[in-house]
């Protein structure tokens, strides 16, 4: 334990994982309350576009997963993710496109560096290689993230149950509707850096699925959900690191593999509670 | 001293793709008025209340509200029933749901939650998801979200649609009681006119995008409803209650 906690990886990694956890489970009650999990996949698979082109311009891949987001979310405020049917059309030819292009560039990291190391960081992400350098920038995001939510919270939580009383009260509902993509646009780079881009809606909406199930008071579940990421992903990093004796490589397992698969059984245990108490 | 117009529409009009849906509609609801919207599907009602809450700005025309802010009733809500929202959290948004940031626990806040709850009589499911609640329970959460904040008229867009009789009676003598008790004028829409013609003071009409009002007496009459809905209609009396009937078969004996 003493060598866990020594290794300067493992502690960037657990102040990556908790910022990651803290923002992801407060944004994610609101994903899941305003039946936005699908655009939290749309962030994560258009963010393997910018991590991949991040890794062929050498720049550190949030960077990448920032800036797609921020495009992305302005993109689908345009689209209209709330209409049903303009989504499910714009969705599959944007996201096709997105993932071929990020397949080429993915194909050009490869063939430059002779290594899988970008394909790997992107897509399941590689906590123990972050930079602790990017540490301040994360920090700076996940704070933002967690003070926007305060901000919008209760236009924010009107606006998800019934935009139009929102608006005859006076909400601005189309700002805040883009405030809470750029804000998923923010988490789900955060939740990549840990897991990468393809698990990273699991991160997002896992916890947060689970804290709902306990509570009916949405600020309540934030609290639970940030707690539920938390957990996961500190025993997820715990794990990784046990698992470097394994089999069978000795080499360790991937932390994106345990976290996910811890989310997987809360999920479970919750589920079961729920349906154990009628 | 005269009576204050707590809402004035003037020559309203509002054009969708080249049809007038509201050509020049002008009416007003004085103070403590209970005023019902009628008019056939296509008529223009959704489009005109949207014009009244501020939603859509029309193309031409006014509209003038007076005196405090105005509460408002959806037809439905879609909330899912584990939707973590409860009726009290649906209530409490009646009060600041606009404002920015988190509020503070405050006693004062929760009180007059309660009071409106008990108002509505929904203080028995106050803790209840809204999504759970049935379409008459859920009428009255909506109601007192919408009056929490002490408005001086309340829209209500079509609040029968979805209700039995037995609610629909209950929900329409809920706001007759409340808009005497906090000097609230009603504005309201309704097909189903039947349970709301003894509270009605005034009736406003809309067809092909034009507002005619007159007094209950005036436009509740076989000849004019027919009128209005190009259909056979006829205003019964039936052991002293007016009842709005449709259909060619109805006789009168």
């Amino acid at each position: 334990m003493t060598g866990f906690l020594a290794s300067d990886p493992v502690r960037v990694a657990l102040v990556v994982g908790a910022m990651a956890a803290v923002v992801s489970g407060v944004v994610g009650v609101f994903t899941v309350v305003r039946g936005q999990s699908f655009a939290g996949h749309a962030f994560g698979d258009l963010g393997t576009l910018g991590g991949s082109g991040a890794f062929l311009l050498n720049v550190n891949p949030l960077w990448g997963f920032v800036s797609v987001g921020a495009v992305v979310a302005g993109a689908m405020e345009l689209v209209g993710v709330q209409r049903r049917r303009g989504r499910d059309v714009a969705t599959g030819i944007v996201l096709g496109a997105a993932l071929g292009a990020a397949a080429l560039l993915l194909y050009l990291d490869t063939t430059r560096s002779s290594t899988t190391g970008a394909a790997v960081t992107v897509l399941f992400g590689s906590i123990f290689a972050v930079a602790s350098g990017s540490l301040p920038v994360m920090a700076g995001l996940a704070g933002a993230g967690v003070l926007a939510v305060v901000a919008l919270y209760r236009p924010l939580l009107l606006s998800s149950f019934h935009p139009e009383l929102a608006s005859v009260r006076g909400v601005p509902v189309r700002a805040v509707t883009l405030g809470f993509l750029v804000l998923m646009g923010v988490t789900v780079s955060l939740t990549s850096m840990v897991v990468g881009t393809i698990l990273s809606p699991a991160l997002l909406v896992g916890p947060a699925a689970c804290a709902l199930r306990l509570s009916r008071r949405p600020g309540v579940a934030m609290v639970l959900a940030a707690g539920i990421g938390l957990v996961v992903t500190w025993a997820g990093i715990a794990l990784a690191y046990a698992s470097a004796t394994w089999p069978p490589s000795h080499a360790g397992w991937p932390v994106s593999f345990f976290v996910v698969a811890l989310v997987f059984l809360a999920y479970l245990g919750v589920e079961a509670g729920a349906a154990a108490r009628g | 001293m005269p009576p204050v117009r707590v809402l004035t529409v003037e020559g309203a009009t509002v054009t969708f793709g080249g049809r007038r849906v509201l050509d020049g509609v002008s009416f007003s609801v004085e103070a403590g008025e209970f005023v019902g919207l009628i008019g056939a599907n296509g008529a223009g009602k959704t489009t005109l209340f949207r014009v009244v809450l501020g939603l859509l700005k029309p193309s031409a025309g006014t509209v003038r509200h007076l005196g405090r802010r105005v509460g408002y009733v959806p037809q439905k809500v879609a909330i899912e029933p584990d939707a973590p929202l409860r009726a009290r959290d649906l209530v409490a948004l009646g009060l600041d749901g606009e404002r920015f940031g988190v509020r503070l626990p405050s006693r004062s806040r929760r009180e007059r939650v309660d009071r409106m709850l008990e108002a509505v009589g929904a203080a028995a499911f106050a803790d209840a998801r809204v999504g759970t609640l049935s379409g008459g329970e859920q009428q009255r959460v909506l109601i007192a979200h919408a009056l929490v904040g002490q408005p001086s008229l309340l829209v209500m867009d079509e609040p029968l649609a979805n209700l039995d009789i037995k609610s629909g009676h209950e929900i329409v003598e809920l706001v007759a009681r409340l808009a005497v008790e906090q000097d609230l004028a009603v504005l309201l829409s309704a097909h189903e006119m039947n349970a709301i013609l003894p509270h009605m003071d005034r009736v406003v009409y809309l067809a092909e995008g034009r507002a005619v009002s007159g007094t209950t007496g005036e436009v509740i009459r076989s000849d004019v409803l027919s009128e209005l809905y190009r259909y056979p209609v006829k205003v019964l009396d039936v052991d002293g209650t007016v009842v709005v009937v449709g259909g060619h078969d109805v006789k009168v004996r």
